[in-house]
């Protein structure tokens, strides 16, 4: 496989602060990414270190092989698209879609348009005129119809509707299908893409804590739920994840059962249910806050 | 989707289930890789994983250029297949439940058998 990304050691600081702090990572070329944490967790700031907006305090970074520091030859076949973005005085859907064109090599102008169309979009009305979902749609239009070989969307759908979000996995899915390329999607809504995603990197306060690939991390972990004693029994010598209780139930979350354990918690009498990968990341992601307040 | 197990595994079980049910007969094409996963909302390299799961079985395979078709006589070895995995899939789990609540094996039977006939 050919890595579009790869980062060794990686830290950015800010003052005392290590936003990115030691991340060692390869994005692999033609895989969907999903770069999930926290708030303040470190994810737009790694995804500009990517893109050449951010320097390296230490460690190193290359894409398409080479440092993407004002490389024009790296960023023209990058595409970062942002929560926040912001565009000139006076522009309009339409002048986006045109600029956009002198970016990106592979834009293809017909896709945009009938991107436009499908996300309602309308062309010729001030950026600062639109909803906050016509802003981001005019984002996540420019993301799909650059066809940059390395695209990033940094939380690209504030204020879109769940229509606009089902209209955006779809289109994402379907020319990814007909022109593959490195996606890193950045979201919290983490429910709704776990579907989408082939790769998983999770970054907390800074650290990457997970990176793997979707389909290891389904099932990854389980739900075991019962009377507390015959949960405690039967969870003792694990590696417990989350606890929860309510009178005498308790509910764990263990690490992967094999099949003899699944048929030993059963007859005990065990409820067992698959934990999410949004779940396993919430679990992950507040551990330390739980091991502080017990 | 079942949160529990690999999407690509499920894939493979869907196109399996339409096969036994003559949904997708022998010697048709099966829809494109990209097609599946536009139309199950997943990433393209799991449906293809899936897909690739099936051709290694020879339940489905390649013709260079036109796409992915159903094997010949591959409804037979999946129903066969599936009759491994019946009594480790349904009837032992029925067993259990059936014992938790105090059903006897010949209280069970006659169930089925008033099943059957309803």
């Amino acid at each position: 496989m050919t890595a579009v990304v790869e980062v060794d050691g990686l830290t950015r600081k800010f003052g005392s602060l290590a936003a990115v702090n030691d991340a060692t990572f390869r994005v692999e070329q033609n895989q969907i990414y999903g770069l999930l944490g926290r708030n303040g967790a470190g994810k737009t700031t790694l995804m500009q270190l990517l893109t050449g907006q951010q320097f390296a305090s230490e460690g190193s970074i290359r894409v398409f092989g080479e440092n993407p520091v004002e490389n024009a030859q790296v960023l023209q076949n990058t595409c970062f698209i942002k929560e926040s973005q912001k565009y000139p005085e006076d522009f309009q859907p339409r002048h986006v879609f045109k600029s956009a064109a002198w970016f990106f090599p592979n834009w293809d102008a017909d896709f945009a348009a009938e991107l436009a169309t499908e996300f309602r979009v309308p062309l010729k009305r001030k950026m600062k005129k639109l909803s906050r979902g016509q802003v981001s749609a005019v984002g996540v239009i420019v993301g799909l119809a650059s066809r940059a070989p390395l695209t990033f969307f940094d939380e690209p759908y504030l204020g879109l509707d769940a229509v606009a979000r089902q209209l955006f996995y779809d289109r994402l899915l379907e020319d990814f299908g007909e022109h593959p390329r490195s996606i890193i999607l950045s979201t919290h809504l983490i429910d709704e893409v776990s579907n989408l995603l082939e790769h998983v990197l999770v970054i907390d306060d800074g650290r990457i804590i997970i990176d793997a690939p979707a389909d290891d991390l389904r099932g990854s972990a389980t739900n075991v739920v019962g009377p507390a004693a015959a949960v405690e029994k039967f969870v003792a010598a694990r590696t417990v994840l989350h606890r929860d209780g309510i009178g005498g139930l308790a509910s764990v979350t263990v690490a992967a059962l094999t099949p003899a354990e699944v048929s030993t918690a059963r007859s005990a009498g065990l409820e067992l249910s698959p934990v999410s990968l949004q779940q396993l990341i919430i679990r992950m992601t507040t551990e330390k806050e739980m091991e502080q307040s017990a | 989707m079942d949160e529990s197990r690999p999407i690509f595994l499920q894939i493979a079980e869907q196109i399996e289930g339409d096969i036994i049910s003559g949904a997708l007969g022998e010697e048709t094409q099966v829809p494109s890789t990209n097609e599946f996963a536009a139309f199950l909302r997943v990433n393209p390299a799991t449906a293809g994983k899936g897909v690739n799961l099936l051709v290694d079985e020879g339940i489905l395979y390649k013709k260079r250029g036109i796409g992915m078709f159903v094997a010949e006589g591959a409804r037979a070895r999946l129903v066969a297949k599936r009759r491994d995995q019946f009594s480790t899939q349904y009837v032992r789990p029925l067993i259990e439940e059936a014992a938790k609540l105090g059903i006897s094996a010949e209280q069970l039977a006659d169930l089925i058998r008033k099943e059957q006939t309803a």
